[in-house]
């Protein structure tokens, strides 16, 4: 049980994937003026990375390995990703066209978000077990989503405070999250082992 | 030879399970029409006046949710319908080539009015009643305004009133402060790029 | 006390109710204590047509009618709406627009009645002394027909709130006798001169809604009317369930949601009227004007008005007659120069700045300040920005969180505005108060608030236009669809009856070629 406590709370504070380990920073910056479109990413997000560290886990064991094809992890992840991709893309068009248009380009490069392939290539590199791993990447999602509503509550607050007209739009929002990524270097002394 | 043959063969056979997958999420996901055309029609003033070069604002929300048109030709919406459809289209906001008149009504001088029913007919809201050979008037609380009652008129009977500002419907203005004066001016900058 | 502690001590009983937030102005009460004087009679009265929260009235008189103090004058209109009645005999002389009190300067129509200087009444109404065997339903009808809105200020029509609902019985009328603005002290004056007449009027409404228990409310800073009341009560058999609740001065402890938690610890929900929580509330003038209109059978026509303000030369309580202009009320005493002068309508926190004086003295007008103009533009110096201090939050007795409310209206995000419960502001102006920075919060209220209104107005009349424009569309494809009907029957008939195999082959080969194609 504490196991699973510290994976969680490692991949969702300590181990954030964009605040520590700046993966993923291309979603977290385009879809976080919004709080609702910063929910409906994470929601992908979150499908996304859970399915996809639980579907690389069973290839690298079942297919990559006994196969020997190891040089064709990348590939065959991407496959994996890019399949589970299109597939929320499909089911949020259904589902909220609204959120669709408005998440617009950000929801196929979910494929190119470099948050998702380093969760799933890290999880095999740490010799997780089946369960683990899917917890890895839920948490790490978890964490995506945290840190990217978060976010957009921010900077919806910022889009009306008075700030000098130099540091409007894009440069305040990086300065925020550098702010950010600070705060979570906070939670490094958080678990000591 | 046979370690490439795996190689080959596990991957083809893994992107078949995938585009099969896929093919099926296809079906079951299938929409009919495009939903965002009644989204950005609720959005549009409806006076119907085909300003945008389209016939009326539902065949203009049509166009802008197929692509086909620019966000901002809507010019009685002004900037804040364009701002809005933008938003929801989730595409960068486009100046609106043409400032919208003041709201305005159409009224009939109807002691020069012949009855001709031509005015009538180009009302896109009904909002003009009369009969062949009578006196036309329009329904004031019904005119959108939209002007297109003056043209067919033979005998240019219809004047184009700016509406009257009631006091029922007057509203505060933002406070006139200094720093109110710099809020409209970041609200200008922010439409620019938000 | 801290928040936290204060609420726990409420909850166990420990502590009175008290709203939260809340600020103590200055009270600056000039006219306390002074007797109600009547401001003399004028040559010309102006009467608006709309006086009350609602719909405006229809005029029932014509230029050169003569009319009697009293007579009703215009017609109400709609459901939320009370008739207007004559000030004073004499003449109309004109009916037309003219600017009234409002914040915008704007004009409305208003009937100009010339007085004959008789002030001669109308007795037409008779007088219901025997009001305790009368229907609530009878007393509610004299209510509206007298015109009585709330004269607390915000002139809601009166009638509406007297009535005897199952589902939500009241069991507590409210007399709000607090008048915390500063300044004001006509309802002081009130309960000091005519505590008789006001505990009639109590008597009637809670005869007309069923009220079982009453209270009196005061500021502890109006001690010596609590006693007048108090005392009048002793003398009083009839109210035996009514006492009088003295509260601490605390502005805006006279707010009616306010003021129903100081007392009885009942939230009224937002979105909701004190009803639904078994309680009614209304201002002692009120009642006063409630018991004039069923005892005597007078119409509104006058109220009390505080007269007072830095630059007053001489403050005092007056009773005036709707109608009056302001220019000539502060003549009265001894205002004639309004050089550098700001006039208030109502209180100094809620009032409204008026650019002329020449509008008309109507139901809601509580007081007319005449401020040194310096006073008032020290009162809001430039606004600078918020440094998030959070005393806006603490103030706010509706519990709103002002700064960002105010943010969210400034930058046009209605939607959040609105989120954060815009529309359960009061109003009062106990935020601005109290902000370091001089935010004019209450200004961007009612900026988000009108901003609101005009949308969803704007939205009703696009979602009407649609309507009308998809029925035109489907009335001109069904004439289409009628006329080609038409056109090929009348074909049909003018085809001579021979001919009719042909026809029907030539149809037949059109049909197959359509579904060829």
């Amino acid at each position: 049980m504490s196991e699973v406590a510290l994976i969680l709370l490692s991949a969702v504070l300590v181990n954030n994937y964009v605040l520590t380990k700046f993966l993923g920073i291309c979603p977290f910056l385009g879809t976080s003026s919004k709080v609702e479109t910063a929910i409906g990413m994470s929601f992908a997000v979150m499908f996304v990375m859970t399915m996809a560290s639980t579907a690389s886990w069973l290839v690298q064991q079942y297919v990559l390995i006994p196969l020997d094809l190891l040089y064709l992890q990348t590939i065959f992840f991407i496959l994996i990703i890019a399949a589970l991709v299109q597939f929320i893309e499909l089911m949020i068009h259904k589902t909220s066209p609204v959120l669709y248009q408005a998440l617009g380009i950000f929801l196929p490069l979910i494929t190119t978000n470099c948050a998702v392939l380093g969760v799933a290539i890290l999880n095999v590199q740490q010799d997780q077990t089946f369960l683990t791993s899917a917890l890895y990447g839920f948490g790490a999602a978890v964490g995506f989503a945290l840190v990217l509503i978060l976010f957009a509550g921010l900077r919806e607050r910022l889009d009306g405070a008075p700030v000098p007209a130099l540091f409007k739009g894009s440069p305040l929002a990086l300065i925020t999250a550098g702010m950010m990524s600070l705060a979570f270097m906070g939670f490094s002394g958080l678990v000591k082992i | 030879m046979t370690h490439l043959l795996a190689a080959l063969l596990s991957l083809g056979a893994f992107a078949l399970l995938a585009g099969v997958v896929l093919a099926v999420a296809q079906r079951v996901f299938h929409i009919e029409g495009d939903p965002m055309v009644d989204k950005i029609d609720s959005m549009l003033p409806q006076t119907q006046c085909g300003q945008c070069g389209y016939p009326g604002c539902k065949p203009y929300a049509n166009a802008v949710a197929s692509g086909a048109a620019e966000v901002n030709h809507c010019v009685p919406g002004g900037e804040r319908v364009m701002l809005q459809i933008a938003d929801l289209m989730g595409v960068e906001p486009k100046a609106v080539e043409e400032e919208a008149a003041a709201p305005m009504l159409a009224f009939v001088r109807e002691d020069e009015c012949i009855g001709c029913t031509l005015c009538i007919k180009a009302c896109p809201v009904d909002a003009i009643v009369g009969a062949p050979k009578q006196y036309h008037t329009v329904i004031v609380d019904q005119c959108t305004g939209c002007m297109l009652c003056v043209e067919p008129c033979p005998v240019d009977c219809i004047d184009m009133l700016v509406k009257p500002e009631l006091l029922e419907h007057w509203a505060w203005p933002l406070p006139d402060t200094r720093r109110a004066a710099v809020g409209h001016e970041r609200r200008g900058h922010h439409a620019g790029h938000a | 006390m801290p928040a936290m502690l204060r609420t726990l001590a409420q909850k166990l009983g420990m502590m009175a109710h008290g709203f939260h937030g809340g600020v103590h102005p200055h009270e600056r009460k000039l006219t306390a204590g002074m007797p109600i004087e009547d401001c003399p009679l004028a040559p010309l009265y102006i009467v608006p047509l709309k006086q009350h929260i609602g719909e405006a009235c229809t005029p029932l008189v014509a230029v050169g009618d003569k009319v009697l103090r009293g007579q009703k004058i215009a017609r109400a209109e709609g459901y939320v709406s009370v008739p207007l009645h004559a000030p004073t005999s004499g003449t109309v002389v004109k009916i037309e627009e003219h600017p009234v009190v409002h914040p915008s300067g704007m004009s409305m129509p208003c009937v100009f009645i010339e007085a004959d200087g008789l002030d001669e009444e109308d007795h037409s109404l008779e007088r219901m002394t025997n009001w305790r065997d009368l229907d609530a339903a009878v007393l509610r009808e004299r209510v509206r027909m007298c015109g009585i809105a709330g004269l607390g200020g915000a002139v809601f029509p009166t009638f509406i709130k007297l009535v005897q609902d199952k589902k939500n019985p009241i069991q507590t009328l409210v007399l709000n006798g607090i008048e915390c603005e500063p300044y004001l002290t006509n309802d002081h004056q009130m309960m000091l001169e005519q505590a008789e007449e006001v505990l009639q009027g109590m008597a009637i409404i809670m005869h007309m809604v069923g009220a079982e228990s009453g209270i009196i409310a005061i500021e502890d800073n109006k001690s010596d009317a609590a006693r007048v009341m108090r005392q009048a009560l002793a003398e009083n058999s009839e109210l035996a369930h009514v006492h009088v609740a003295v509260l601490p001065t605390r502005y805006p402890q006279g707010s009616e949601k306010q003021l129903i938690y100081s007392l009885t610890g009942k939230e009224v929900p937002a979105g909701k009227l004190p009803l639904h929580v078994g309680v009614i509330c209304q201002n002692v003038g009120t009642a006063k004007a409630i018991r004039d209109a069923v005892l005597l059978g007078k119409p509104l026509t006058e109220r009390l008005v505080t007269v007072s303000g830095d630059a007053m030369p001489r403050p005092a309580n007056l009773r005036v007659r709707l109608g009056l202009t302001l220019r000539y009320v502060f003549a009265q005493r001894g205002l004639e120069d309004f050089e550098n002068i700001q006039i208030l309508h109502g209180g100094p926190m809620m009032g409204e700045r008026l650019r002329i004086p020449d509008v008309p003295v109507i139901k809601s007008s509580i007081g007319l300040l005449a401020m040194h103009q310096d006073t008032v533009m020290q009162a809001h110096p430039a606004e600078q920005p918020c440094i998030r201090c959070g005393h806006c939050s603490q103030a706010c007795p509706a519990a709103l969180v002002p700064n960002l409310m105010a943010d969210h209206c400034r930058n046009e995000q209605f939607d959040k505005a609105e989120a954060y419960n815009l529309f359960d502001c009061i109003e009062c102006g106990a935020c601005s108060y109290v902000c370091p920075s001089n935010i004019p919060l209450v200004q961007y209220f009612r900026y988000g608030k009108g901003q609101i209104a005009q949308l969803r107005r704007e939205h009703d009349f696009a979602e009407a236009s649609r309507q009308r424009f998809d029925a035109r569309d489907a009335r001109l494809a069904r004439e289409k669809a009628e006329k080609a009907a038409r056109r090929s029957r009348v074909r049909k008939e003018l085809a001579p009856a021979p001919d009719k195999d042909t026809t029907t082959k030539v149809e037949k080969s059109t049909n197959d070629k359509a579904e060829e194609s």
